[in-house]
């Protein structure tokens, strides 16, 4: 085994968990099963506004096959006046969300659930359940959300002294806007839309949920974090968390919106109830309709810059839709727009907009891409009134190490400049224009995340390693896992196993979100791997009757560390691992901690369109996405990474959105009228990989997967301007709305 | 309503199920013959997650009655490994990490067997149009696309 180059990081190996995907043996989570299983189904509104005055079950509960009917009364209730957090998740907010009391508050918010034999079953006594509404005036847009004369959702929330929809507001400043605009030469001030948007997952949600008649509860669901489901499913249930065992299955695509529970409440209560596991599955139709969106937004950007492109002055005023319960991601819009940038004198201001749409979730880099679209555009005009390079303005201007951030930190090494150096020295910023086509670029950042992470490294029997870490994988965080495991111990990538533990089986770790996976993992797998290391020089010092500071673990296996160290033959992991038992027994260890030290990501990208001018249609030519990622740990899957965020940005700036009809329902809650780029919609997505170690982590690593999706709205519009010679200000950019452009004064 | 009775080849093996009229393609797929490779992530024809060739055509098993299925022959993703042994589309979808979640994996590999199938020699943009019936939200599509255009490329070399 020691042949081999001991060099892991950086090599794109097979995923550990590649071949039961491509032969569909992968278990997600609609695809477990259990013995005497029945099926649920969750009876949703009609209406996007009303009083429930009262719900008759009776009629469901006499059909043969029905075995539970639940409502808001079997889920505990978290009463208004008391904030409940877990995470940024507010539990009064969650109860409500996953099942509706007193009133409901969109179009498909659930107000009852059946279990039944059947899923035709449980579906057909929904329809039984009789529930008398007294329907209220709506408010679906943050315009009609916010007029004075607005309907009110939630009586208790109060902005300016009187109920309102505002729910929450949050606030950047750094030095004086006023007299920074005074200083301006060039003033760009303008107004943006955004419409939300789905994360487009396909796994819709579903889950499995065995309540043993000890009134122990399994439940298998896919997620991004099995201990936010053992959470709250503890907390809307009031079953211990000690009780609760949550297995993530494999999440058949996640971006955010699998960082809160729908169904698995619902499930676990009506196999209390009825002592048989219930499968829940949640439909494409109600998945659009009743999960998490990402916000629609409105917000108006002012920026001022000297002749010479320095910028002196900027403020992002941004109003999100938090859908029907409070918390929007401003904080990423109010938070990122700017951070770009070291500008002398900002303010960011965000308003949490609550109106009759679903909950928003988050969905990758939540907030931020909302506000980079606006910051970003008005740079591009900034650059063209002052004739300078859109590149170079973002260079004159570009944060680095030490530029203290509008959103507070004071920015460590990092690599954003390095990111607008490759863009202007790219092939693809030179290349050739055809008719009515254009090139836009824009940068994007995002926080990126730390927090509880837990990993266990344990050597078998036979000399190779399990690692079990706390993440579920979205996009081959495993893979990675195993070539940093390789590495520190020296042996072969094939020789290690990594899994994901399910809250039985491995500590706390939170979850897969805010790009921390990696970050995190990698930290606590590091500190395993050395206390391992340790054990197996201790081991080895045992065998060889020496002192274990005379000994070196190099390529897999324990020498002597010099000639006083006396004279032995390396010892490998395997024979070390063969005399465990005589020498202390097994040998493996756990980390568990709070991780720090997370940094930013920057990244910049570049992309051409090109507009056809009869039919409005705006086709994406040629992309580069170019980000600084700290350290490729496996260069394949830091590039899907940018290349998935780069197509999703892609759909969000030209073709989805939410649209809603006169009576507030959502109206296109299929993937033919959402339309999310397919195949044939996109180019080859190139990308470039700047690799600026994050000083604070063992391998380098900053978070990958949220910065791809912050950059695109601006990059694309901005070359959908230069293809046709006017500007959009709101998104999508739809065949309709470009012909409107087009053809407009 | 009496169920009917079905006989049909499913990766080369005889299945016979019992299914109500209106039951399709991918529910008895999934729920009654425990082949759950295939995904519903849609049921409306527009993801093809549920992609499966029935008699060398590509179809979705969604919009496909299970009645349908009679006399028929049936490859699903359960069946494209043989012997323990990857089809060439599943080694290289490996190789060039051309899945990240996966939910969407067994859909594009059928597609893709259907359209080598078809046509062993596809341009890039052959390769898109055919695949455009697939919906994959992680990659991007750029990685699939390379994969399939190299097992192509090695077919052509083998051949």
């Amino acid at each position: 085994m020691n042949e081999i180059s001991n060099k892991w990081i950086g090599k794109n190996t097979v995923r550990p968990d590649g071949a039961e995907k491509v032969t569909g043996r992968a278990q997600y989570s609609s695809d477990t099963t259990m013995p005497g299983m029945i099926w649920g189904h969750v009876l949703r509104s009609p209406h996007p506004h009303a009083k429930i005055i009262s719900i008759n079950t009776k009629k469901a509960e006499a059909l043969e096959g029905v075995k539970s009917v639940i409502t808001s009364k079997d889920i505990v209730d978290f009463p208004l006046d008391k904030p409940v957090m877990l995470g940024i998740q507010d539990m009064r907010w969650m109860c409500r969300n996953i099942m509706a009391r007193d009133k409901v508050l969109f179009h498909g918010h659930p107000l009852a659930a059946v279990a039944a034999t059947t899923e035709a079953i449980a579906e057909k006594a929904c329809n039984l359940i009789e529930v008398e509404y007294e329907i209220l005036p709506w408010a679906i847009d943050i315009e009609d959300a916010i007029k004075d004369d607005a309907p009110i959702l939630h009586d208790h929330i109060h902005f300016d002294g009187k109920p309102s929809n505002i729910a929450g507001t949050l606030e950047h400043k750094k030095g004086d806007i006023e007299e920074g605009f005074e200083k301006a030469d060039v003033i760009i001030e303008r107004d943006f839309k955004t419409e939300a948007v789905h994360q487009g997952y396909l796994e819709t949600h579903s889950c499995l949920v065995s309540v043993a008649a000890d009134g122990r509860a399994t439940i298998w669901s896919s997620s991004q974090g099995q201990f936010m489901v053992r959470a709250m499913t503890s907390f809307l249930t009031g079953i211990p968390q000690s009780n609760i065992r949550a297995i993530p299955a494999e999440i058949g695509g996640g971006f955010g919106g699998k960082t809160i529970v729908y169904l698995e409440p619902l499930a676990t209560v009506m196999s209390q109830k009825t002592g048989r596991p219930v499968k829940i599955v949640m439909n494409r139709e109600d998945t659009m309709r009743a999960s998490g969106p990402t916000s629609g937004s409105k917000s108006k950007i002012k920026i001022g810059a000297t002749k010479d492109g320095k910028i002196v002055a900027a403020q992002g005023i941004y109003y999100l839709q938090a859908g029907a319960f409070p918390g929007s991601p401003i904080r990423g819009a109010a938070g990122c727009s700017l951070a770009p940038y070291d500008i002398p004198n900002a303010h960011t201001f965000g308003y949490d907009v609550v109106s009759n749409r679903s909950k928003v979730a988050a969905y990758r880099a939540p907030g931020a891409p909302i506000g980079a679209y606006g910051v970003e555009c008005v740079l591009d005009e900034i650059a063209e009134s002052l004739k300078i390079c859109p590149l170079e303005l973002r260079k004159i201007n570009a944060a680095k190490e030490g530029t203290k951030a509008v959103h507070g930190p004071v920015f460590p090494k990092m690599g954003y400049i390095e990111t607008l150096d490759a863009a202007i020295n790219h092939p693809h910023y030179k290349a050739p224009l055809g008719k009515h086509q254009g090139r836009g670029v824009a940068s994007g950042f995002w926080f990126n995340a730390g927090g509880e992470s837990s990993a266990q490294l344990n050597i078998t029997e036979d000399g190779n390693v399990v690692v079990t870490t706390g993440h579920p994988d979205v996009g081959g965080s495993r893979a990675s896992i195993a070539n940093i495991t390789a590495e520190l111990l020296g042996i072969n990538h094939d020789r290690v196993s990594v899994l994901i533990g399910d809250t039985a089986t491995i500590g706390y770790s939170n979850l897969t979100g805010g790009s921390r996976v990696l970050f995190a993992s990698a930290l606590v797998v590091t500190e395993s791997a050395q206390i391992v290391i340790n054990q197996l020089k201790q081991r080895a010092a045992k065998i060889w009757g020496i002192d274990e500071d005379a000994i070196d673990w190099e390529n897999g296996e324990a020498r002597p560390a010099g000639d006083n160290a006396g004279k032995f033959a390396p010892l490998t992991l395997a024979e070390i691992a063969d005399k465990a038992t005589a020498t202390g027994g097994p040998i493996g260890a756990g980390y568990q901690v709070n991780t720090e030290g997370a940094e930013g990501g920057f990244a910049t990208h570049i992309c051409d369109v090109e507009v056809d001018m009869d039919l409005g249609i705006v086709r994406v030519k040629r992309y580069t996405s170019i980000q600084d990622v700290g350290k490729a740990i496996h260069p394949d899957y830091v590039e899907g990474q940018l290349q998935g965020g780069c197509a999703q940005g892609i759909g969000w700036a030209l073709s989805e959105e939410y649209i809603y009809n006169k009576d507030g329902h959502l109206d296109n809650t299929g993937f033919l009228d959402y339309r999310m780029p397919v195949c044939s919609d996109l180019p080859m997505l190139d990308t470039v990989i700047i690799e600026v170690p994050n000083p604070k982590h063992p391998q380098g690593v900053r978070g990958v997967g949220e910065v791809p999706l912050v950059p695109p709205l601006a990059a694309i519009s901005n070359a959908v301007y230069q293809a046709i010679g006017k500007r959009s200000y709101s998104l999508p950019m739809s065949p309709p709305k470009v012909l409107k452009i087009i053809e407009g004064s | 309503m009496a169920k009917i009775q079905v006989s049909t080849n499913i990766n080369n093996e005889s299945v016979e199920y019992l299914c109500e009229p209106h039951d399709t393609m991918l529910s008895v797929l999934r729920n009654q013959l425990d082949l759950t490779g295939s995904k519903e992530s849609c049921g409306s024809g527009d993801c093809g997650s549920c992609s499966v060739i029935l008699d060398g055509e590509l179809v979705c098993s969604c919009l496909m009655l299970a009645a349908e299925a009679e006399g028929s022959k049936l490859e699903t993703i359960e069946g494209m490994s043989e012997g323990g042994k990857l089809h060439a589309l599943q080694q290289k979808f490996l190789e060039k990490a051309a899945l990240q979640c996966g939910i969407c994996t067994p859909g594009f590999l059928m597609a893709s067997k259907a359209l080598l199938d078809h046509n062993p020699t596809p341009t890039e943009t052959e390769v898109r149009f055919w695949l455009a019936g697939n919906l994959c939200r992680c990659t991007g599509y750029d990685k699939i696309v390379k994969a399939v255009l190299e097992v192509a490329d090695d077919m052509k070399e083998s051949a």
